[in-house]
């Protein structure tokens, strides 16, 4: 395939990895983009969970809206967010993506707290341990394994969605794809392509080894791109 | 953004009105695009189903490749595509389809694991033949883990085809961005996005009552 050869010779033109235009660059704004957006999902949606881990409160709530977040296009919402005074450009882009963080992380550490075994609370109660205690020196260590599937999911999807800023105008790997369709030049599309693949693998590949670290020996499992807990379905 | 000049609501009657023909053409492409990609999906995940349950090898190997895929941003796939199947529906359809596979295979080969020995033995012993028996006993024994997971693929491949609109073929996706590129023209793209929504909300509740139709025995 030309495209093939095309692509290669893109990606191995010293011109295409400098300035402001260059990959290097645009990497270097899309995990900007991305590392806010995640950032600010987690300060909102993290407290959340706990507390209603903790409590053992409003499950289905967190439940649900893992699943209706599903259901909304993330490109409808920051096209939505582009036109409003939020604006053009990463402004829109950021508050998408948090948006579109916040049910994975919320999810996965409210039931990493919600089931930490009773009798280790009970234990923990019997031993005199106030509620903060509780909730800081057993539950959330041992909630850390799903905090962190939540966290790697999350992380994944903005990562992956974050290509679309370049459609609002925004920056980011997604500016190859977007004017390699523009400009109609198949390398430089082809080239974004596996570039924003490859950062979407890396991203998966490192925050999975994040979370198998993190994971106990016995309960860890095989760690599978892309299974996650709170994928498990309605009826699971 | 300066203060519109031009009257700009996000819901707007005679958009609807004036544009009906379009916003219907958008939505049958929307569910065509759908209904191939989850149903193509299915047609593969049923084999790799049965080859996954062969051994822990082969499951690891196909759900591990099923989430390479997976992982792989949709706009990344549509533009490594483009280049060879073109800005046409083909494109779209390849690259949903492929992200239908995870959670479908892992559905589906939840759902036959879940059939008890006991059953398939009481089967064999009638004398079923591999294919009857599959086709009578296991499937529609793990219908509702394979339902399930045709709830999530279903509701998640409507929200991505909206991306398709980078290839000229997003369904409702294409009213989005055309109301982007329009001057930003609220009441499309609001009314769009809404429809896409909704799309995603009766297609899970039919989901639902074929869940129920199918699945006798559930009901209590």
């Amino acid at each position: 395939m030309s495209t093939a050869s095309d692509t290669v010779a893109w990606l191995t033109d010293g011109a295409h990895w400098q300035g402001v235009d260059g990959v290097p660059h645009r990497l270097v704004e899309h995990l900007a983009i991305s590392g806010l957006a995640v950032g600010v999902a987690a300060l909102i949606a993290l407290p959340i969970a706990v507390t209603l881990g903790h409590l053992a409160r409003g499950g289905s709530l967190a439940v649900n809206l893992s699943n209706a977040s599903r259901a909304v296009p993330t490109f409808g919402l920051l096209i939505l967010f582009a036109v409003t005074p939020i604006g053009f450009g990463n402004r829109a882009a950021v508050v998408a993506l948090t948006l579109f963080a916040i049910p994975p992380l919320l999810t996965n550490a409210y039931i990493g707290v919600r089931d930490v075994d009773r009798e280790v609370r009970e234990a923990a109660s019997g031993m005199g341990m106030t509620g903060g205690q509780l909730l800081r020196r057993v539950e959330l260590p041992l909630a850390l394994p799903l905090i962190a599937a939540g966290l790697r999911t999350a992380a994944v999807q903005v990562v992956a969605t974050a290509t679309l800023a370049a459609y609002v105008g925004g920056g980011g790997l997604g500016r190859f794809i977007a004017d390699g369709f523009g400009q109609a030049d198949p390398a430089m599309t082809t080239a974004g392509g596996v570039l924003v693949a490859a950062l979407a693998l890396v991203v998966e590949v490192s925050l999975a080894g994040l979370q198998r670290r993190l994971t106990p020996g016995p309960k860890r499992q095989r760690v599978l791109p892309g299974l996650d807990p709170s994928l498990a379905g309605p009826s699971a | 953004m300066a203060v519109d000049e031009a009257p700009n609501p996000w819901i707007s009657w005679s958009y609807l009105q004036d544009n009906s023909d379009a916003i219907l053409a958008a939505t049958r492409q929307h569910v065509t695009l759908t209904a191939i990609s989850v149903g193509l999906g299915l047609l593969l995940a049923v084999p790799l189903a049965l080859l996954a349950k062969r051994s822990r090898r082969l499951e690891s190997l196909i759900l591990g490749l099923a989430g390479v895929i997976y992982t792989i941003p949709s706009l990344a796939l549509f533009a490594v595509l483009a280049p060879i199947t073109g800005l046409t529906e083909k494109t779209v359809v390849i690259g949903l389809t492929a992200y239908t596979l995870l959670v479908l295979v892992r559905n589906v080969l939840t759902g036959l694991q879940g059939v008890p020995d006991e059953v398939v033995e009481a089967a064999r012993g009638m004398g079923l033949g591999p294919v009857r028996l599959l086709l009578t006993v296991e499937l529609p024994l793990a219908a509702p883990a394979i339902l399930a997971g045709v709830r999530i693929a279903t509701v998640s491949t409507i929200a991505l085809v909206t991306v398709g609109a980078v290839v000229s073929n997003g369904g409702l996706g294409q009213l989005i961005f055309e109301g982007f590129n329009n001057n930003f023209y609220r009441a499309e793209i609001l009314t769009a996005t809404l429809l896409c929504v909704l799309l995603a909300a009766v297609a899970d509740a039919l989901l639902l009552a074929v869940e129920w139709a199918i699945t006798p025995w559930r009901r209590r």
